[in-house]
């Protein structure tokens, strides 16, 4: 079965009506916060640096959400958190997948004792919490969204692995496999046109969550003062600046911790949405 | 059982000594030296030499670790760079906030998150079932610390019911406040917890729910209670173990943030502390705890999942899973 069957083989249409509004609640969730990043690009209402609406000004008066305690605007400082958010997850997830899927390739050939290893240390790892690996490599480079976004990555590399490893020991145990080998195949060809086509629906819907969970993680590691360091505004550093003053400026402490919910959310719908298109094993029973 | 036994536990131990090896030489591959620390900017480099022999950063690195191994059979976790105290008793103190802290959590997202999915999973169809599921939803893309700043604004400096932060000096000798300043802590950390559980309950029940036998059992007469207990509640809870001792060991840590939120004296904190200012006896004697905390959680999860499920423990290769 190839990818191309997985997709476009029709399932039963009430279904499929159950499906694609799961799926199109999340795309238009994270679009919405997708476009905000795209259009700060480009067009920004102030410029990050304008201090010139005064302190703590209320929503409305030409300040969409109102400033922030150093007169910043804030819808301005949304839109560019919602540029390094998007990025966290992307830069995360692509570093995840990288040595993820290497490892996890690599892990699934090991035998014996080898394999009781490489699985225990993957657990170990994956116990081991992704804010501290990043608290090291932080204290290893310097406060940048790039090592947040490598450290991250890295942690969420583990995680990964592990579940490559066994989608891919799944496969390899598969008839078609010891056919491919017995009538010689090698084993890079046997991967890359029997294994990886069938571990990718799994493999997909789970980098969807990590990209959901990335931008949690770079959310927290910038609320302790180890991401993006200012002027970039990371949702997550914005709420911990408008922490103390929650109850005289709500709209500070409100609007980033929404957004940042409705990435997350819609990433999570779009996962959701693919396992059941893509992933045969649970259609019909997540509706 | 008693070579399944044996043999976990010689896997424990060979994983703790592995660790150990690791978390030996990752601190050592870090950049900065901790003599920078302790000694005023613009030492001479004498000073510095002398701050490196004090804390023997200058011998070599198997001798350093044979001296850390030595120290950890006496039950001493070496003395702090920074402080020059010794590094067991802060751990153990932090250890008084965080042990607490995060079982009371556990705790509760499991009591909340039990009944939550069985109910998500049962009344699937139902308005209330996919309510909660979507509860669960949106749960999981709450982060922790935005949750903690909510709960103080109305709990702690809306209604004023509880402290906003911070633990009482002398600790648990003042029970009533300390469990006080635990409440709002636990209540964050449980409630995004439970969110994720719910939903690896609810997949977990749902399972259950298509099963053959369950039918079979209905079938064969028995009440869906009956029927749940007997065969259900046994199959599901095997992958749900697995889930919770996960979430419990990455929780032991994880807590640093809502330590920071809480301004609370935990294990994270203390960590965090130690890497920035490359306090290695701290941050080493922090990560081999909680190393062997990971550890043993794990051993009991596979524990618990053996007794549950005999299957297990008919499999002949008792190994780490």
């Amino acid at each position: 079965m190839t990818p191309a069957d997985l997709l476009t083989r029709a399932p039963a249409p009430a279904r499929r009506r159950g499906r694609s509004v799961t799926l199109a609640v999340g795309v238009t969730l994270a679009g919405l916060i997708a476009l905000l990043a795209l259009v700060s690009l480009v067009w920004l209402p102030y410029a990050t640096d304008d201090t010139s609406g005064g302190r703590l000004a209320p929503p409305g008066d030409g300040h969409l959400l109102g400033t922030d305690k150093l007169g910043r605007d804030l819808f301005t400082q949304l839109m560019t958190g919602s540029r390094i958010a998007v990025e966290a997850g992307l830069g995360s997830v692509a570093i995840a997948a990288l040595i993820g899927v290497t490892l996890g390739v690599l892990a699934a050939f090991a035998q014996g004792w080898l394999d009781d290893t490489l699985a225990a240390f993957l657990d170990i790892l994956i116990a081991f919490p992704t804010l501290l690996l990043a608290m090291l490599v932080v204290a290893a480079r310097s406060a940048t969204l790039g090592s947040a976004v490598l450290a991250i990555g890295l942690a969420q590399s583990a995680v990964v692995a592990r579940l490559v490893r066994i989608l891919v020991k799944r496969v390899l145990a598969e008839d078609y496999v010891t056919a491919a080998r017995t009538s010689g195949t090698s084993w890079p060809r046997t991967v890359a046109g029997h294994v990886l086509p069938n571990i990718w629906p799994t493999l997909v819907v789970n980098l969807a969550l990590q990209f959901g969970l990335a931008v949690l993680a770079e959310a927290g590691l910038s609320y302790l003062g180890l991401g993006a360091p200012p002027p970039n505004a990371s949702w997550g550093r914005m709420l911990q600046e408008a922490q103390a003053t929650f109850t005289t400026a709500p709209a500070g402490a409100l609007a980033p911790g929404v957004l940042l919910v409705l990435l997350v959310v819609g990433v999570n719908l779009i996962a959701d949405g693919l396992r059941d298109t893509l992933d045969p094993a649970t259609r019909g029973r997540r509706s | 059982m008693g070579r399944y036994l044996l043999r976990r536990l010689a896997f424990l131990l060979v994983s703790l000594a592995l660790a150990s090896v690791v978390l030996f030489v990752l601190l050592r591959l870090l950049p900065g030296d901790p003599a920078n620390a302790l000694t005023s900017v613009g030492a001479s480099p004498e000073q510095i030499a002398a701050a490196r022999h004090a804390i023997g950063s200058d011998r070599p690195l198997p001798e350093q670790f044979t001296h850390w191994l030595g120290q950890l059979a006496t039950g001493d976790l070496g003395t702090s760079f920074v402080s020059s105290l010794p590094v067991g008793p802060e751990v153990a103190a932090r250890l008084n906030v965080t042990v607490p802290l995060t079982l009371a959590a556990f705790v509760l997202a499991v009591v909340i998150a039990v009944p939550v999915g069985f109910v998500a999973a049962r009344r699937r169809h139902t308005w209330y079932g996919a309510l909660l599921s979507g509860i669960s939803q949106l749960g999981m893309a709450v982060p922790v610390f935005w949750l903690g700043m909510i709960l103080i604004a109305v709990f702690a400096l809306g209604a004023g019911w509880l402290p906003s932060g911070g633990f009482p000096q002398d600790g648990w000798a003042a029970p009533a406040d300390a469990v006080r300043s635990l409440v709002l802590p636990v209540l964050t950390i449980a409630l995004v917890m439970s969110a994720s559980l719910i939903r690896y309950v609810r997949s977990a029940a749902l399972e259950v729910l298509d099963s053959d036998f369950l039918r079979t059992a209905r079938a064969l007469g028995a009440s869906f209670p009956a029927a749940m207990w007997r065969h259900g509640l046994r199959n599901a809870s095997v992958p749900v173990i697995s889930v919770l001792g996960i979430e419990l060991a990455s929780t032991l840590l994880g807590a640093v943030v809502v330590e920071s939120v809480y301004a609370l004296p935990g294990l994270g904190s203390l960590l965090a502390t130690g890497i920035a200012q490359h306090d290695y006896p701290v941050v080493q004697g922090v990560l081999f705890v909680s190393t062997l905390a990971v550890l043993l959680i794990g051993f009991v999860a596979d524990l618990a999942q053996r007794i549950v499920d005999p299957r297990l423990r008919a499999r002949l290769s008792g190994g780490a899973r």
